[in-house]
């Protein structure tokens, strides 16, 4: 009962040395936090600053709709941003379907065997295979084996190897967010098993699936190595007209004027990694507004 | 119990074992038509998953095996040639805590008619439901919103309107007013009465003052066995079974 005594406790207005003690290290803690925070941004902030200050000058209409050239003065992104926009669009069409569908079976209809386990776990260590690995496995298929050569096809293909892991575990995840209750009352009312998938659980989830894909397709966009690998080229002087044109990619192109000797080629790349944040940024932003109007309904 | 009727359903010898471990003992129970039916009995007892059983709602759950038999107009409910969307239709399901769908209140009582292509007017069979749920009149002039902005006692006239929508002949419910407060506990229970005209119900309850006011008859489960079943009146006021009058009396559980 002595532990319980109120008469023998402190003054409300008197805190003890232990709480003092608690208090200051929860003050601690938040201070590191966003000390941590603000040194990340402020490295971000910099990285943007010395981009800007070197690409802006170079940005213009021009830089947008001029083909690559030895001058400086001349160089553009045309193709290379064309080559992007080409290679995200067929990447999305490739894996939004598969990555989605294989995200359903696992989640909804995969028996929940010992081989169910195994595949879901080797997805999950696909996520983290380094992407160039991916670029010799889309050398060996889709440029080699399957004759695809040096195609946006090939290209796009690889990519979508390359972040499936990615589309599928995020599309699992909102797959699984979706409420138990919300199926049982949907078969409760004599609905079928792709009815309740198609009426209740992909609307749901729609948000989540969709924002994954963005951010996976996002990833894809920046990623340089699976490319070079499959050999895409770093010279290209036409936009591509088809599937099977050749073609080359804003980090490409970035990482071929960093390679130059002349510091005007630098200021270029700056340029070209300003245009390549932009249409990241714009994906992203995208994805937070489809997120928006999911989680508005 | 003195019911000569033949029941409308009617489990045999059903043991449902979770990865073995038996839920449900050998339980042999009648369920009559046009009455309502309460499984009562402490939690863990079964009495959720012996409910479950009834429109196979179990089928969902892995490592659920079933023995016995459960008959539905003296058919088998789990006959191989017997579908469980079929059985579905015809036995519908109120859950423990609302479930409406994200959707409009009027989307989610006509998603199912509109699933199966019930006959008729799908706004004259939204509204008969609706009203048959007592839930019309607050929710006329707002059929287009949200089922989620309801109270939880509307949400839940509403899982029973959706229920009713497909006109099924049994309802089941389990435990579907222990999310609610008084008020609404006690429209559920009034609306019970009125349904009772039209539908079977067969009701998993913990509250034993539930199950007296609204039952005709009531089955006690303890550990997965059923220890008695009558007339709810018999169970409540002189039950045959010592365990039962512990229980319903209060003394444990």
């Amino acid at each position: 009962m002595a532990a319980n005594d109120l008469t023998k406790r402190p003054a409300l207005g008197q805190r003890s040395a232990s709480l003092r003690r608690r208090h200051l290290l929860a003050a601690l803690f938040k201070a590191c936090c966003v000390g941590l925070t603000a040194a990340a941004v402020a490295v971000l902030g910099l990285l943007i600053y010395q981009v800007a200050a070197d690409g802006l000058p170079w940005l213009d209409m021009q830089f947008l709709t001029n083909f690559p050239s030895r001058f400086a003065e001349k160089a553009g992104v045309k193709s290379a941003l064309f080559g992007t926009l080409w290679i995200v669009t067929l990447t999305a069409l490739i894996s939004l379907p598969v990555g989605v569908l294989a995200a359903i079976y696992l989640e909804d209809y995969a028996p929940p065997s010992r081989l169910t386990r195994v595949i879901e776990i080797n997805i999950a260590n696909l996520a983290g295979v380094p992407s160039i690995v991916y670029g010799i496995l889309g050398l060996a298929i889709f440029v080699r084996f399957m004759g695809l050569e040096r195609s946006v096809l090939a290209g796009a293909l690889t990519m979508s190897l390359l972040i499936l892991p990615v589309i599928i575990i995020s599309a699992k995840e909102a797959i699984r967010a979706v409420p138990a209750s919300i199926r049982l009352a949907a078969f409760a009312v004599g609905a079928t098993h792709w009815q309740v998938v198609r009426a209740h659980v992909l609307p749901a989830a729609l948000p989540g699936i969709l924002t994954g894909v963005i951010l996976a397709l996002s990833r894809a966009i920046g990623e340089t190595a699976p490319l070079i690998m499959i050999g895409a080229l770093t010279y290209v002087a036409f936009v591509p007209a088809g599937p099977m044109d050749e073609f080359t990619a804003l980090p490409i192109q970035i990482f071929n004027w960093v390679s130059r000797p002349q510091q005007e080629f630098h200021e270029l790349a700056a340029a070209g990694i300003i245009v390549l944040l932009v249409v990241l940024l714009s994906m992203n932003a995208l994805a937070v507004l489809i997120r928006y109007q999911g989680t508005r309904k | 119990m003195k019911n000569t009727d033949l029941p409308l359903l009617e489990a045999r010898g059903v043991t449902i074992s979770y990865s073995g471990n038996a839920a449900v003992k050998d339980v042999s129970l009648a369920i009559y038509e046009k009455k309502i039916t309460a499984i009562i009995g402490p939690s863990g007892c079964g009495k959720s998953t012996l409910l479950r059983s009834l429109n196979r709602m179990n089928d969902f759950i892995d490592n659920v095996t079933q023995e016995g038999q459960i008959l539905y107009r003296n058919s088998d409910l789990y006959g191989a040639d017997v579908d469980p969307v079929e059985v579905r239709l015809r036995i519908g399901m109120v859950f423990q805590r609302p479930n409406p769908f994200p959707k409009s209140i009027f989307r989610n009582v006509a998603w199912g008619p509109t699933i199966n292509r019930l006959p008729g007017d799908i706004n004259v069979r939204v509204e008969r439901a609706l009203k048959q749920a007592a839930l019309w009149n607050e929710v006329k002039d707002r059929l287009d919103d949200s089922a989620l902005n309801l109270s939880g006692g509307q949400q839940q006239r509403l899982c029973i309107a959706r229920a009713l929508a497909m006109e099924p002949e049994v309802i089941l419910m389990d435990e579907p007013c222990s999310a609610l407060d008084p008020v609404s506990t006690a429209r559920i229970e009034d609306l019970m009465y009125e349904l009772k005209q039209n539908y079977t119900i067969v009701i998993v309850t913990h509250n034993m003052q539930q199950a007296s006011r609204v039952s005709d008859y009531t089955a006690f489960l303890e550990s997965g066995r059923l220890i008695e079943y009558g007339d709810t009146d018999e169970v409540f006021t002189r039950p045959k079974q010592k365990r039962t009058e512990d229980y319903v009396t209060g003394r444990f559980g």
